[in-house]
């Protein structure tokens, strides 16, 4: 059973959707027993870091996802907030990716919308993706590229595609809304 | 660089996908899941989904419609039509949409694009406007491109930027179904000005009028209908067209 963290943020039935696809069985929950008995945990995108890091403390979810020893998936916000702190809200984060998220600083037009290409890949997320394959973004913040870098792509500027250290994982772009490729990550980290 | 995307347009009524300009005419050109399927598989970037019956009493249908489509493709969908309040957003976001696109509701009632943007993030917000040209000026036009307002293209869609939306699909009524091409000078003007995407609507009507839209880096993204329904233009040839011409697109 894969456990998707419901921390009151937008659609988090496409990655629901995306499982069901894959032949996943997931719910979609906020407590503490399913998450430990999940074999997987996904924090799905969308929403704000302010937001999300005050619901993760209101309700005790900050200390339990820290904890967690299963294979984590963040993607997106949920990929923000395992980070050391945002700018967006000027928020501390959880601090298990040791970087700060940042504002795109970038000439470009915010947000960064639509398909862009990921290079750099090195991880077994990526098993069977092409480098500078097309996957789908949008975020006007992104993590800084660190040691715990496994992809990376430049909008104007260079930032972490996706990040891991241990057993947390995390893409800045959707997975569950690139098409094939995006299926693929998504089950790659479904067999870890 | 982040590519220029492709985006079909289905407009919706009573559960399928229709066509025809006006609602006395309407031909029924099949089901929108599997439309949206096929435009999926063909590469399409996104899709965006306009409910034209939303001022009637049958939207459950509509939001049944949103489920479906969220269950069987795996790209992000816009969807709009009637879009007036903060709950209407949040149950079209529970059902699936990615982005939710408003126009009129946004003209009667301004705050809305504050609220909407401040409670979800403004990157699920589309502000949909209607220009036409009318004495020399872009005038806005609402409910359904049939009524003048006081607002000015350009200055609309700055305060809607300024109020937070985080993307204008911009459709000139004077190019729609000409098949002339693009009101490009006018795209031209608003992408240089805006810091948020643009996205193209109305005059499709051939690759080349793709082409010189990207070309002039007149917006992000081009959205069509009836070139695309039709079969007029095959949006995996459309792409490869605009890639050989150095254009960055997503090809797959």
């Amino acid at each position: 059973m894969v456990a998707i963290l419901d921390y009151k943020s937008g659609n988090i039935r496409s990655v629901k959707n995306a499982l069901d696809r894959l032949g996943y069985d997931s719910i979609i929950t906020n407590c503490e027993s399913d998450i430990e008995r999940a074999t997987h945990i996904i924090l799905p995108g969308v929403g704000d870091a302010y937001n999300v890091m005050n619901y993760l403390i209101k309700s005790n979810l900050y200390s339990v996802i820290k904890s967690i020893s299963s294979p984590v998936l963040g993607i997106c916000i949920g990929m923000q907030i395992l980070c050391a702190s945002s700018q967006e809200g000027n928020v501390q984060c959880l601090n298990l990716f040791d970087i700060p998220v940042k504002k795109l600083e970038s000439s470009q037009k915010l947000p960064h919308m639509g398909w862009n290409r990921v290079y750099d890949l090195r991880s077994p997320l990526f098993n069977g993706v092409n480098e500078g394959e097309w996957f789908y973004f949008v975020h006007s913040y992104a993590p800084i590229l660190s040691q715990n870098s496994i992809a990376t792509t430049n909008y104007g500027v260079e930032f972490s595609a996706a990040l891991n250290k241990q057993n947390f994982y995390g893409t800045q772009f959707h997975p569950e809304k690139s098409g094939d490729v995006g299926l693929k990550v998504l089950s790659n980290f479904l067999i870890m | 660089m982040v590519a220029k995307r492709i985006i079909p347009c289905l407009d919706v009524n009573c559960g399928r996908t229709v066509k025809g300009v006006n609602f006395d005419n309407m031909i029924d050109i099949g089901s929108p899941i599997d439309m949206a399927r096929a435009y999926s598989q063909q590469g399409a970037d996104e899709l965006l989904f306009l409910d034209i019956n939303a001022t009637k009493d049958n939207s459950n249908i509509f939001y049944k419609i949103i489920e479906e489509i969220a269950c069987n493709i795996n790209i992000p969908f816009t969807v709009g039509g009637g879009v007036r309040s903060v709950d209407d957003v949040a149950r079209l976001l529970d059902s699936g949409a990615d982005k939710v696109a408003i126009n009129s509701a946004a003209i009667y009632n301004p705050n809305l694009v504050n609220k909407v943007s401040s409670r979800f993030g403004n990157q699920i917000l589309v502000i949909a406007i209607d220009a036409k040209k009318l004495d020399d000026r872009q005038v806005v036009f609402s409910a359904g491109a049939s009524k003048a307002c006081e607002k000015e293209l350009l200055e609309w869609s700055v305060e809607v930027q300024d109020r937070g939306a985080g993307e204008i699909l911009y459709t000139s009524i004077d190019c729609d179904g000409m098949v002339n091409g693009y009101d490009l000078e006018n795209l031209k003007i608003l992408n240089d000005r805006l810091r948020i995407p643009l996205i193209a609507s109305g005059g499709a009507g051939s690759m080349d009028h793709f082409l010189e839209l990207f070309r002039l880096d007149c917006s992000s993204a081009a959205l069509a209908a009836s070139v695309f329904h039709k079969e007029v233009i095959k949006i995996k040839e459309l792409k490869s067209y605009l890639f050989k011409n150095s254009i960055d697109i997503r090809l797959c």
